[in-house]
C-alpha cells in the first residue's frame, strides 16, 4: 500500500508546478491550463486522504473540484474569446484597462 | 508492486505536467495536460477511487479539455507562439514559488497521520465504490451536489452571455 506521504508530496509538486505557470507565463490560456493542474493536485491529495481513512468523503470532494473546474473553463474561457475577439489580446500584461 | 506503479504513474504526471508548463504552443500543452489526466487516472484507479478515474477520463480528459481545444482553436494561436512566453517578473514568480515549494515541505513534514484504513469492499467487485460514493453522493452531501447543479447552471449562462457577440435588449 502506498504512504500518505506519496500522496500528499505528488499533489504538492503538481500544485506548485501549476503555481509557477500561473506567474510566470504570459499567455492567458496557460495560465487557465495551469489552474486546472492546480485543481488536479488538490484531488490528489483528497483521494490520498480517502485512502488513508478509507472514507469517501474526500473522493466526494474530488468530484465537487471537478464541478467547479468545468465552471472555471466554461466562464474563463468565454471572457478569453470575447477579449480575443473585441481587442485581439491573449497575453495577460496586455490586459490593462482596468489598471490604474 | 503497488508501489511501482505509483512511482510510474507519479513520474508520469510530473513529467506531463512540466512539458505542458514549458511548451509555447498552447496545443501541444493542452495535449500534454490530457496525457497527465491520464496518468492521474491510473493512480485514482491505485488509490480505490474506481469512479473518479472513470470522470477523470470522460469529464476532464474528454469534456473539459476538449474545451479547451476548441476555444484555442476559435483564437489566433499561430501568432502567439512567436512571442514572448514567460513574464518580466519571470525570477520573482519563481522565487516566490520555491517560497511556497518551502513553505509546503515544513507543513506536510511535520507528520502525525493515522494509520491506514482498508477499503470495505474490493476491486471489481458489486457492490463498490461507485454504489458506496453514490450512496454517500445522495445522502449525507445533497445539499452540496444541488449547490453545485446550481453553480453548474450559472457558469453556463455566465459563459453564454460572456462570449455573445452582443446582446439585443
Amino acid at each position: 500500500m502506498v504512504p500518505l506521504t506519496h500522496y500528499l508530496a505528488l499533489g504538492a509538486i503538481l500544485f506548485l508546478i501549476g503555481a509557477a505557470g500561473v506567474i510566470m507565463r504570459r499567455n492567458a490560456i496557460m495560465i487557465l491550463l495551469s489552474i486546472e493542474l492546480m485543481l488536479n493536485s488538490v484531488n490528489i491529495t483528497f483521494v490520498g486522504f480517502a485512502r488513508q481513512w478509507a472514507d469517501l468523503t474526500g473522493q466526494v470532494f474530488a468530484i465537487f473540484v471537478i464541478a467547479v473546474a468545468a465552471c472555471e473553463a466554461a466562464v474563463g474561457l468565454a471572457i478569453l474569446i470575447s477579449l480575443n475577439r473585441d481587442r485581439s489580446m491573449v497575453n495577460v500584461d496586455e490586459i490593462n484597462l482596468l489598471k490604474w | 508492486m503497488e508501489l511501482v506503479f505509483f512511482y510510474l504513474f507519479a513520474a508520469g504526471i510530473v513529467g506531463a505536467s512540466l512539458l505542458m508548463v514549458t511548451r509555447a504552443n498552447v496545443i501541444h500543452a493542452a495535449l500534454s495536460l490530457v496525457l497527465a489526466f491520464l496518468f492521474m487516472a491510473g493512480l485514482f484507479v491505485l488509490a480505490g477511487a474506481e469512479f473518479l478515474a472513470g470522470v477523470q477520463i470522460l469529464i476532464y480528459a474528454g469534456g473539459i479539455m476538449v474545451l479547451y481545444l476548441f476555444s484555442i482553436m476559435l483564437m489566433n494561436v499561430g501568432v502567439a507562439v512567436r512571442l514572448r512566453q514567460w513574464h518580466r517578473q519571470s525570477a520573482l514568480a519563481l522565487a516566490a514559488a520555491l517560497l511556497l515549494a518551502a513553505e509546503v515541505w515544513v507543513v506536510l513534514g511535520r507528520g502525525g497521520y493515522p494509520a491506514a484504513q482498508a477499503w470495505s469492499w474490493r476491486l471489481g467487485q458489486t457492490p463498490g465504490n461507485v454504489e458506496a460514493l453514490g450512496q454517500v453522493l445522495y445522502t449525507k452531501f445533497l445539499f452540496p451536489f444541488e449547490v453545485a447543479s446550481v453553480l453548474l447552471l450559472a457558469a453556463m449562462i455566465g459563459a453564454i452571455v460572456l462570449a455573445k457577440r452582443q446582446i439585443t435588449r
